[in-house]
């Protein structure tokens, strides 16, 4: 058990390790529940997920997650296609709901608010928690309206000098007000990929969220674009708890403090990001992240 | 019946040459199909060809112009004071030529040389007749027998066949193009004759539509202006009425349908919906002169309104009716065209369900649902059958949606129908309505067309 306790305080989940190295994990979850390898737990959590089970339909698409999410920090999430990272990620902020057939058990707070009571409203909930997606999705509005969509929405400003004002630090915190300044009237449908995705983060941002999920947000994009998107993510740790899900095992180990490495719907092995990708303790683990499959 | 005949033993025919084509190909490689350049079969069907479609080119051609070289050859044969007639009254004498001939009645007395002529005409008919049964049959057998003989093994049969097939695709979607073309021109050229008898500018500028012309000099109430400006403007108010009726409801529509309907919901209703456009427009014509135009008249008795019992407020709202699946089907499917990804962008701000619809989904739609109203708008114009039921056909230059009004469409109706004679202005002046009418659907159309291609583009 001392090995899984490393010294920024985690706490490790308690698992039978002999269990976890096995090969076939089905045998190893019916035995111990989720069964996750690594550090579940971290001090100042900022979202806790606990027992997390989706279900599209019949179809069980994530099974038994247990996750903390730190503040300030940022957790990239690893996996296979189709191993439910995105679909965990979309829990987070109950996009799910807009999926008729998708059913979420378990319970996730957000500073000890569970998201998913019946009495919570989804629209405080998702400002406070923004999200990104895979292709860039400007509305075909103008650069200014796609970033005082969210304000003007929420009431956040009391009048229009005000919005300008959440425009344009917005748009600097994403790295994007010094390019688009001078043409806030034209078509955020017009911007570069690259742009565009700056301007779905400024969008995100005006909100003032403190949680932003990020769903592959560099996967349509070219490698200077991406690089621009990283640099933007280490900045906005400062502020922002960030959750991103990637396919680039590279991508993660530059942005992330922490990584998640989900396998078929169930979350494998958690730790800090160094100790993943250089000292895996799951088989499993070690096979994606050294390229035998996936 | 000979001609039908004929073209049953071509089919024959060509079925015959089928099977000899492919035959003969079967035997040339002795039964190895993969040493020939195409399938049997097409072998087969290019030995058909070529059997069937020179006879029945030339069947075609003998029979359009066989009248006019029998008649001709008739005419050659006559008396010379006949041969000199003017060609009115010639074409009257070979009329009767050629009823005598079919044994039907005949308008002046049989004298012998008529009796000739007749006789002389209908046995030039047989022998065309016999000619062509006989020529269309030599040219099947020696096409047939000339594309079995020069089949080989290298023979590209199988390009051939789709050379073929692609011409007559074309010829096919080409005939619908000169359809149209057709109508235009007829349309267009009789409109000329009526503009050489009535101004231009007095037909779109007119204020009066009076189209009662005088067959005799001494009748009364004929006053014969043609105004054209009353029945635009009643189509016009027709019209704007039912899309008062239809954008409103069939949008609403078309937006429950595609954001908030559950399936089951969406695949019964959606189809119900529908319903209402295949109703016939007759049917709509009697719903609305005989229940809601009677109602509105009733309602604005209690109300102290004098409506009329054929108003253009009972025509619109049914028309409207009439028109709600068409934007309503059109709209729903530039909803479900705005990206998914639209909608997440927005419901992931944290705006509801309305805010995504009001300030995301229309505005990105918006292109599209105009394209359709458009399209709908060029509908309830050339709508006839409502509006000639329910509008009346009295041409009053009113905004009042309470009195009756008449339309194009209603017009050019009430100028053709029953026996006319067409030189005269008032029938004439149906063809010049109609291009007018024409001239503007056609220009909605194309605008309409033109912004939802250039909608659909923009997230393809």
């Amino acid at each position: 058990m001392e090995e899984l306790v490393n010294e920024s305080g985690v706490v490790a989940k308690p698992l039978n390790p002999e269990a976890a190295t096995e090969v076939d994990m089905q045998a190893s979850y019916e035995q111990h529940g989720s069964g996750t390898v690594g550090e579940i737990y971290v001090n100042d959590p900022r979202m806790t997920c606990r027992n997390v089970n989706v279900y599209y339909g019949e179809k069980q698409a994530i099974f038994d997650v247990n996750l903390d999410i730190g503040k300030n920090q940022v957790i990239s999430m690893i996996g296979p296609s189709g191993c439910g990272k995105s679909t965990f990620l979309r829990c987070l902020n109950r996009m799910n709901d807009t999926i008729d057939v998708c059913r979420v058990t378990g319970q996730i707070k957000m500073d000890d608010q569970d998201i998913y009571d019946d009495g919570l409203d989804v629209v405080p909930l998702r400002a406070s928690v923004g999200m990104v997606f895979q292709k860039p999705n400007p509305f075909p509005k103008s650069i200014y309206d796609n970033i005082a969509y969210g304000p003007r929405i929420h009431g956040l400003s009391d009048n229009a000098r005000h919005l300008d004002e959440i425009v344009e630090s917005s748009l600097t915190r994403a790295g994007l007000w010094e390019e688009v300044k001078d043409r806030m009237d034209q078509p955020g449908t017009g911007l570069s990929g690259g742009q565009q995705q700056r301007l779905c983060i400024a969008r995100a941002i005006a909100v003032s969220p403190e949680v932003i999920l990020m769903d592959e947000p560099c996967s349509a994009l070219d490698p200077i674009a991406t690089a621009k998107i990283e640099e933007l993510i280490d900045e906005l740790r400062e502020n922002y708890t960030i959750a991103i899900v990637t396919h680039s095992m590279q991508q993660a180990a530059r942005v992330s403090q922490r990584t998640a490495y989900f396998h078929l719907g169930k979350l494998i092995e958690v730790g800090e990001t160094d100790q993943i990708f250089t000292n895996p303790r799951h088989k499993l683990t070690e096979d994606y992240i050294t390229g035998r499959f996936g | 019946m000979h001609s039908s005949t004929l073209i049953i033993v071509l089919l024959g025919f060509m079925t015959l040459a089928y099977y000899m084509g492919r035959k003969r190909s079967l035997n040339l490689v002795s039964g190895r199909v993969r040493d020939l350049h195409s399938l049997p079969s097409y072998y087969g069907i290019h030995t058909a060809l070529w059997c069937g479609v020179p006879a029945l080119i030339l069947f075609v051609l003998w029979i359009s112009f066989e009248g006019a070289v029998v008649t001709g050859m008739v005419v050659d044969n006559l008396p010379q004071e006949i041969q000199e007639l003017p060609p009115e009254r010639l074409n009257l004498v070979l009329n009767d030529i050629r009823n005598l001939a079919q044994g039907d009645i005949v308008s002046q007395a049989v004298d012998e040389t008529m009796q000739g002529a007749a006789d002389h005409y209908s046995s030039l008919l047989r022998i065309s007749d016999m000619a062509l049964f006989v020529v269309a049959l030599s040219v099947a057998i020696l096409g047939g027998l000339f594309a079995q003989r020069s089949i080989n093994r290298h023979q590209r049969a199988r390009n051939r066949v789709e050379k073929a097939i692609n011409f007559f695709l074309v010829s096919s979607s080409s005939l619908a193009i000169f359809t149209t073309i057709g109508i235009v021109l007829s349309v267009l050229f009789e409109s000329i004759r009526f503009f050489q008898q009535i101004p231009v500018t007095e037909f779109i500028f007119g204020l009066e539509w009076s189209p009662q012309t005088a067959i005799r000099a001494d009748q009364v109430g004929s006053s014969g202006v043609f105004g054209a400006i009353p029945l635009f403007a009643g189509t016009f108010l027709i019209t704007l009425i039912a899309m008062f009726v239809a954008v409103p409801i069939g949008l609403m529509s078309a937006i429950y349908m595609a954001e908030y309907a559950g399936k089951r919901f969406r695949a019964l209703a959606k189809p119900v919906l529908e319903v209402l456009a295949g109703i016939p427009t007759v049917v709509y014509g009697f719903f609305a002169a005989l229940t809601v135009a009677p109602f509105f008249r009733d309602m604005g008795t209690s109300l102290g309104l004098s409506v009329s019992s054929e108003s253009a407020l009972a025509a619109g709202v049914v028309m409207g009716i009439m028109i709600i699946p068409f934007v309503s089907s059109l709209s729903d499917d530039v909803i479900n065209a705005v990206p998914q990804a639209m909608r997440d962008g927005s419901y992931g701000l944290g705006a509801t369900r309305s805010e995504t619809i009001r300030q995301v989904i229309i505005p990105a739609a918006l292109p599209g649902i105009v394209g359709g109203v458009l399209l709908a708008v060029s509908r309830a114009i050339g709508e006839t059958m409502i509006v000639v039921m329910a509008a009346g056909l009295s041409a009053n230059l009113t905004a009042n949606p309470l009195e009756a009004v008449t339309t194009v469409t209603v017009q050019i109706v009430t100028l053709l129908v029953g026996d006319q004679e067409f030189d005269s202005a008032k029938t004439l002046a149906a063809f010049a309505l109609a291009l007018v009418l024409f001239t503007i659907t056609l220009a909605l159309n194309m605008i309409a067309l033109h912004i939802v291609r250039k909608y659909r583009e923009q997230y393809e």
